[in-house]
């Protein structure tokens, strides 16, 4: 087997503040093999953007890696001088961000834009690039892409601001793109048009997708698995379809039994009580505990780590043996 | 786009009567026009005839009327001091403050953007700090007293430079220009920096402001996640959408440029049409005064119009608003 | 996907002691907490507080008292400070070609100055906030009549208007104004360049307050205009009006100085630090520097202390910058 395209180890995230130290990121780790469409889900604040920020290297002050490691493809990039990290950032990574009316220089041509990327990162020619460009613009299904390269962003819709922002994005055939909330700021009905651009890409080229949402319906229509976030770790991460019809975490089975779905309409959502603490107020033990039904006293004391469950991974004591043997 | 240039110019005019009844009004009712232009000791006769023939008989409209079709072709009536046309007096005065006024404007421009950039790109910098220390300086000295420090320093102390006047002048035409002759140029550099000074730590701390909130903007980020140079990040992106509002400011101050170059000519003794403004109100010579004000506001409309139509060369949502209004 | 059911118990912040007495509270609020923060708004604050005093002070602490002919004497013009070598007490800070003493003259100075600074902020304030009032409760074309020509005066900077408006009421009044008439006209002249922000800034949160519920109460039980405008509409605008406030009171300190330095201002006779530093630039080029120097350098510190006072002001009580 070959190493994953990224591979992320441990991964810790610290942000200085006035009131001391804060770990939005506390020991993540998961691969995404090539081709392959790794979910991200979680409340906001539980570490998905952070996480993808990270990879990129976009952590900006008063924010730092504090700890553990990042591969692509078996090379680190987590401690790359700026000038090497540059070169990955856009060429190795490519990064989509959730609001696409914003990411674009609104002062630029839509064509300037994309030109200016490849030329950053290839020795293509300006002709070659701007053929390039066009190339682009009409595989991420923007009609008469030869007319609307000359336009400005604000004369494009958001569904089509999405995909100049998709385009951008793969500009150099990335090995990796990370799409943070790529749909949250789109009309529902644009929504799933993205997604099935952005799987489609990521299996014409081959191209591993890290996809940061908040929305379980994009998780299962898009990904190969998942990883459930909470308060900065991964509480469970494991294959979509057995994570949404096997969840093993208890917070990944409140996430779950919070999706709507057809077959039980007589059923009850599920809440999960409570919200999640804020980074300041971070609870000894399992983060969890304070909101868990199954919490117990080990829980309160001990941080779970990640346990091997066929294919799932999960953080949590229920499956520890010591505590299986106990109980 | 055409639709949005005509409204603007409409507007420019609009307000240009509005400065024309004010002046008018000056000139009209601030001070009989008459006892100024005639002996002391005139009779009341002759004092009927002057009146009859300035049309001060004449019913307000009419007056005011001829007063604005008389300013349109630049004649504002007779200089009660100098007993000359207020125009020809203007006239000779104008490329004294105008010269003086782009070279500070350009001072102020150069420094102030440079400083802007720099102190936010490097904001923790022991320069950006001393930056910033001199641009509340900057703000809180009163423009005649950085002028006094200047000429003490350099024209007192040290000799390097003359305290007055514009130095020897080239004669263009009608137009006299400083800007051909070392003399001229000497002249020329304590009245820009003086005058510029207060310009440019406002540009200074307007850069720094909106680069700051643009470096904090998603397109940014996004650039940064493409991979970008820093150098293409900072120059291509960010400084283009900063430079966007601080056209508008730019424009706007070099009105006030122009209005404050009567203190700094006062303290250079600056030959142009400030220093006789300021004269003018010493001495209550209104014709001055009132011709002054158009000619300023004049210079005023015309650069905000300016501005108003180089925004929208700038900056493409603005002209897809304008050619298709709501 | 959950909606995050229960609201989140926020952890209560440190209890505050009720605090009884508006000194209490004063000293333990948000905006006393930022000013004790910053060393250089503390030393601004003491600066402008001592500006204030030695002003209100002056005939007791100034040596002589400068608009007292029978107090100069010529035989102690051109005095240079106490420190060089041609120093004489009690002239610390040297004497003018009349024999006045620079550090007498620039207490009574800035008397003058300030005392055109506060009247000028306090009317153009006054005529700012009422045409601000207006122009928002009763909308329509009042509003636009108001605010047009507030936009077109915004156009123009404030000591050019200062400047017309002291030449119109010197031509008006035939060159002869005493030096009480003059400070009118100087207040008057400040005012009326400085009334545009205020009345915008009043404006606009009328424009917000006007249609919230509790004004609407208050006219159905028959409250009038003017009341309903000053005792609840005005409050509300109380911050930003005392940010241009402070800010005001710099510019209309210098506008004075400016109109003064151009001969314009306060008559010799009965100076402002602008007029003393008129006077004194005179002698500048005869090496006669402290009759300038020291007038500039009280008029600087004073604006710049006021300047880094209103500059924490308006950062403090920007919600935005928290």
């Amino acid at each position: 087997m070959t190493a994953p395209v990224l591979s992320v180890r441990n991964l810790q995230v610290e942000f200085e503040t006035r009131r001391g130290t804060l770990r939005a990121i506390d020991g993540v780790s998961y691969d995404i093999a090539k081709g392959e469409v790794l979910g991200v889900v979680g409340e906001s604040g539980a570490g998905k953007s952070v996480t993808g920020l990270a990879v990129i290297g976009l952590i900006d002050r008063p924010g730092r890696i504090s700890g553990g490691e990042i591969l692509l493809s078996g090379l680190r990039i987590d401690n790359l001088p700026p000038e090497e990290m540059r070169k990955v950032r856009g060429k190795r990574i490519g990064m989509i961000f959730q609001d696409p009316l914003t990411s674009l220089n609104p002062l630029y041509r839509v064509g300037d834009q994309i030109i200016e990327t490849i030329k950053t990162h290839t020795s293509l020619t300006d002709q070659q690039a701007r053929k390039r460009a066009i190339d682009l613009l009409a595989e991420v299904g923007i009609p008469a892409p030869e007319k609307r390269i000359d336009g400005y962003p604000h004369e494009f819709s958001g569904g089509m601001r999405q995909r100049v922002v998709i385009a951008l994005a793969l500009c150099a055939e990335p090995e990796l793109i990370i799409a943070d909330e790529p749909t949250t700021a789109l009309d529902v009905s644009v929504q799933a048009q993205i997604i099935s651009l952005i799987k489609r890409l990521g299996r014409d080229h081959g191209t591993a997708v890290m996809l940061v949402t908040h929305d379980m319906g994009v998780i299962a229509e898009t990904c190969d698995r998942v990883a459930v976030m909470y308060a900065g770790r991964v509480a469970e991460i494991g294959p979509v379809q057995e994570v949404i019809k096997n969840p093993l975490h208890p917070y990944a089975k409140g996430l779950m039994g919070a999706i709507p779905t057809l077959a039980g309409e007589d059923k009850r959502l599920v809440q999960i009580p409570g919200a999640m603490p804020r980074l300041s107020a971070i609870p000894a033990g399992c983060s969890f505990n304070p909101r868990c039904g199954s919490a117990f006293d080990r829980c309160r004391v001990d941080r779970p780590d990640p346990l091997q469950r066929g294919t799932q991974a999960v953080a949590c004591h229920l499956y520890d043996r010591a505590t299986e043997t106990a109980a | 786009m055409l639709a949005f240039t005509l409204r603007r110019a409409i507007q420019a005019i609009g307000v240009m009567i509005a400065v024309g009844i004010i002046a008018f009004a000056m000139f009209r009712f601030a001070g009989d026009p008459v006892s100024q232009l005639v002996p002391i000791d005139a009779s009341a006769a002759e004092r009927a005839q002057i009146r009859q023939s300035l049309g001060l008989d004449d019913p307000f409209i009419v007056q005011f009327g001829r007063y604005l079709f008389d300013a349109a072709q630049f004649k504002f009536g007779v200089s009660y001091q100098f007993r000359q046309p207020v125009s020809d007096l203007l006239k000779e005065r104008m490329p004294a403050t105008l010269e003086l006024a782009v070279c500070a404007t350009i001072l102020a421009l150069v420094f102030g953007i440079l400083m802007g950039v720099f102190s936010a790109l490097r904001r923790d910098s022991l320069l950006a700090k001393l930056f910033q220390m001199v641009s509340l300086i900057g703000i809180s000295l009163p423009t005649f007293l950085i002028g006094i420090l200047l000429i003490y320093l350099f024209s007192v102390t040290l000799g390097w430079l003359p305290s007055f006047g514009r130095g020897d002048v080239v004669k263009l035409g009608w137009w006299s220009s400083g800007l051909f002759t070392l003399s001229g140029w000497k002249a020329l550099i304590m009245p820009s920096i003086t005058l510029g000074l207060f310009q440019m730590t406002l540009i200074m701390r307007l850069v720094r402001a909106e680069m700051l909130e643009v470096l904090r903007t998603d397109y940014i980020r996004f650039a940064r996640a493409r991979g970008l140079t820093t150098r293409a990040i900072h120059f291509g992106h960010a400084l283009r959408n900063t430079l966007v509002p601080v056209i508008t400011v730019v424009g706007l101050q070099f009105g006030s440029v122009i209005a404050f170059s009567i203190i700094t000519e006062q303290v250079f003794q600056w030959p142009g049409m400030g220093l006789l403004f300021v004269q003018a109100v010493q001495n209550v010579d209104i014709p001055i005064m009132a011709a002054y004000l158009m000619m300023v506001s004049l210079i005023f409309v015309t650069i905000n119009l300016v501005v108003d139509i180089l925004y929208t060369v700038v900056d493409p949502r603005l002209r897809a608003t304008i050619s298709r209004p709501a | 996907m959950s909606d995050a059911a229960l609201p989140h118990p926020t952890p209560v912040d440190a209890p505050r002691k009720a605090a009884d007495g508006w000194l209490k509270r004063a000293l333990a609020s948000d905006l006393f907490y930022s000013f004790r923060r910053s060393k250089l708004t503390v030393v601004a604050a003491i600066v402008t507080l001592l500006f204030f005093l030695v002003a209100i002070f002056a005939p007791l602490l100034s040596p002589q008292n400068p608009f007292d002919p029978a107090q100069l004497q010529l035989l102690n013009s051109r005095i240079a400070p106490l420190w060089t070598a041609d120093g004489q007490s009690p002239f610390l800070l040297g004497t003018d070609e009349q024999g006045r003493d620079v550090l007498s003259a620039i207490l009574y100075g800035l008397r003058i100055s300030l005392l055109v600074g506060i009247l000028g902020v306090v009317f153009s304030g006054a005529l700012g906030i009422g045409l601000g009032l207006i122009a928002g409760y009763f909308g329509g074309r009042v509003d636009t009549v108001i605010m047009r020509i507030a936009d077109v005066q915004l156009t123009f900077p404030p000591i050019l208007i200062a400047l017309l408006v002291n030449g119109i009421a010197k031509s008006v009044s035939g060159n002869r104004l005493d030096w009480l008439s003059m400070l009118g006209v100087l207040v008057l002249a400040i005012g009326l360049s400085f009334w545009v922000q205020y009345a915008r800034t009043v404006r606009s949160s009328v424009l917000v307050e006007k249609n919230k519920d509790y004004v609407a109460a208050a006219q159905l039980i028959g409250l009038p205009a003017p009341v309903i405008m000053l005792r609840h509409v005005l409050p509300n605008t109380t911050g930003p009006v005392l940010v241009i406030a402070t800010i005001n009171l710099a510019l209309a300190i210098i506008t004075e100085a400016t109109l003064s330095f151009l001969g314009s201002g306060m008559p010799e006779t009965m100076p402002s630090l602008g007029t003393l530093i008129r006077i004194g630039n005179n002698y500048l080029f005869a090496g006669e520097w402290w009759i300038v120097a020291f007038p500039g350098i009280a008029l600087a510190g004073l604006i710049l202390a006021i300047n880094l006072l209103g500059d924490w002001l308006r950062d403090a009580l920007n919600p935005k910058l928290r």
